[in-house]
């Protein structure tokens, strides 16, 4: 990330004697604090805090007793954390399966200035509004086996109990999940596509390229930025999917969807073992920084030249 | 991104672009529709009519069953929780963002500073939330609505730094430079430069962190437990498991509580929209 481009120092010379240097970068650093201890106290300091409660026992009522490595040996010894990495796992990949494709697509679609399909942008975005609360009790109310969509309307297919099967239950997620964010992941795919210059199509017709052979060999390869940021954004952010899983399904039917954050909550503030629970939420913190740098890793070292360059 | 700039080739016919635009308009829609329809239905009409067509009579007394519920009082809650949380957040992220581009070229400590918001944005609210409930019941603030501000504010402020530096950062140096011949301080340049030249930054980051914040679910449900301090998504998850037969109650419910989101939404449509677009789409 780049600070402020160091272009400055040549006016900062030509200040008159007395004034403070540089802008006088001391009469601002006080700026900085307020946000900088708000930070500190409620986000360094329980990343710390978690680390180090990882490491102890506590049981909500009682105090925080040192515990070494108790919590973590009863977490990695227990089928249920790899079972909750699984589904973890498995939301991960099929979200970003489903997500991807429809999104570059209708990115493209989107990226046309047609004044309908700026409308039509607007109507996309209003999932994204609505808690994720809001929206699993309406996906339940309307997947209810017997009182659902499927139910008054006498469709077959749609009168399946959707979330009393673990595999369906899954599904659902996963489709409530892209129901929510395909429409944000669109937009990030409609801003990378009109940035990429109109003379390579133009070169390409010229060539003789069709639609879909543009799409291959223009669009996607200088998407490739934009399909690193979108992803990196998807694969992160469902690791801590919670909300919409706990008001869903609850981690159920059984422990089919009970996904890292769920298994860490319902350990923590369910069964009240708050060691094993710091535990998981290290390893949920470790997941996403590995996830974070390896995907950054795929897009190279020159993240920050233009993909445009010699265009 | 010059809108007006005509493309010749995005405009070309898109088979399947706008075969998959459609069909995902009538995924988005069509459950939204069936939330405000079966919302206006009496309770007893709802499993025998059909569920896509609109009631003859629409009532509001699904409404005025919600509002009795309370939900006056979450409403209150949940404005409190955001507005205390997102303007203090904003407020100093957008300081933090000016003494970083202001004061970052000359000093390590605000490089520093600005190296910990970036990674900051790694760390997920969901991760930390045990030892946040372990300090707010240090501080005795467990079952408070201060408990659901602290963290709400901290967790606003990377993002919002990030976002508003960026902004600050496209002021033009000779715009401040003559602001320091005229003898302004930088705290009077703060005001007089850089809030108005930032101004669609600060809404757009004050209508995303709004809606983060009146969203939020993790922080209300753990570190409050008494109905007075329910905020609205977690009311709208007890109002639903205690009502569940209620469907058109439930939906109503839903619609009141983001009512207020999509009012926002409309006002500032355009400033978050391209906001977005161009703080992810590069």
């Amino acid at each position: 990330m780049t600070i402020a481009p160091p272009l400055a120092p040549a006016p900062v010379e030509t200040a008159p004697p007395g004034s403070k240097l540089a802008g006088g970068s001391g009469s601002v650093s006080w700026m900085a604090w307020p946000a900088l201890i708000a930070f500190t106290l409620f986000g360094l300091v329980p990343l710390v805090g978690v680390f180090l409660l990882s490491f102890t026992e506590w049981n909500i009522s009682g105090a925080v007793k040192p515990a070494g490595l108790d919590s973590w040996r009863t977490v990695l010894a227990d089928p249920d954390l790899l079972h909750s990495l699984w589904v973890t796992f498995l939301i991960m990949a099929f979200s970003w399966l489903v997500q991807t494709p429809l999104s570059i697509l209708i990115g493209v679609f989107l990226a046309s200035h047609q004044r309908y399909r700026a409308v039509l942008a607007v109507l996309y975005f209003i999932p994204l509004l609505l808690s994720q609360a809001a929206i699993s009790i309406t996906y339940k109310a309307l997947l209810d086996p017997n009182f659902g969509l499927g139910a008054s309307l006498g469709w077959e297919f749609l009168q399946q109990d959707w979330l009393g099967d673990p595999v369906l239950a899954l599904g659902v997620v996963v489709f409530v999940v892209s129901w929510q964010f395909i429409p944000f992941h669109s937009l990030i795919y409609q801003g990378g596509v009109r940035q990429i210059p109109t003379s390579m199509y133009e070169a390409a017709q010229i060539d003789g390229a069709g639609r879909i052979r543009q799409f291959f060999s223009i669009t996607l390869p200088q998407l490739k930025y934009t399909i690193i940021t979108s992803s990196t954004l998807m694969v992160v952010g469902s690791l801590t999917f919670f909300d919409l899983i706990w008001v869903l399904t609850a981690g159920g039917p059984g422990d089919a969807t009970s996904a890292l954050a769920v298994e860490m909550y319902q350990r923590g503030f369910k069964a009240n073992l708050m060691g094993p629970a710091s535990a998981i939420a290290v390893i949920l913190v470790l997941c996403g920084l590995v996830l974070a740098l390896g995907l950054r890793r795929l897009g190279g070292r020159n993240q920050a030249d233009s993909q445009l360059e010699g265009v | 991104m010059a809108a007006s700039v005509k493309r010749p080739r995005l405009s070309q016919w898109n088979f399947l672009g706008g075969l998959a635009g459609w069909l995902w308009l009538a995924i988005v829609i069509v459950p939204i529709y069936w939330i405000v329809i079966t919302s206006l239905k009496v309770s007893g009409d709802y499993y025998s009519t059909n569920p896509l067509v609109p009631p003859t009579s629409p009532t509001l007394e699904n409404y005025r069953f919600v509002l009795e519920n309370d939900f006056v009082r979450y409403f209150t809650n949940s404005t409190i929780v955001t507005l205390g949380a997102v303007l203090p957040a904003v407020l100093m992220s957008f300081m933090a963002g000016y003494a970083i581009i202001r004061g970052g070229a000359a000093s390590r400590f605000l490089r520093g500073v600005n190296g910990l918001f970036l990674m900051g944005l790694a760390i997920p609210l969901q991760a930390v939330i045990i030892p946040i409930y372990l300090i707010i019941i240090k501080i005795q603030m467990y079952d408070t609505l201060g408990a659901i501000i602290l963290p709400s504010l901290a967790f606003a402020i990377p993002l919002s730094v990030l976002v508003l530096s960026n902004f600050i950062r496209d002021v033009p140096k000779e715009l401040f430079e003559s602001m320091r011949m005229d003898g302004a301080t930088e705290w009077g340049t703060l005001w007089r430069l850089a809030f108005p030249l930032t101004r669609p930054a600060l809404v757009t980051v004050t209508i995303y962190q709004g809606l983060t914040v009146w969203n939020g679910f993790v922080l209300p449900l753990i570190l409050t437990q008494s109905p007075e301090q329910r905020t609205l998504p977690l009311a709208l998850w007890e109002f639903q498991g205690q009502y569940s037969v209620n469907i058109p109650a439930v939906l109503a419910s839903v619609v009141l509580t983001t009512l207020p989101i999509l009012t926002l939404y409309v006002i500032g449509r355009r400033q978050l929209l391209s906001g977005l677009t161009a703080g992810f789409g590069k």
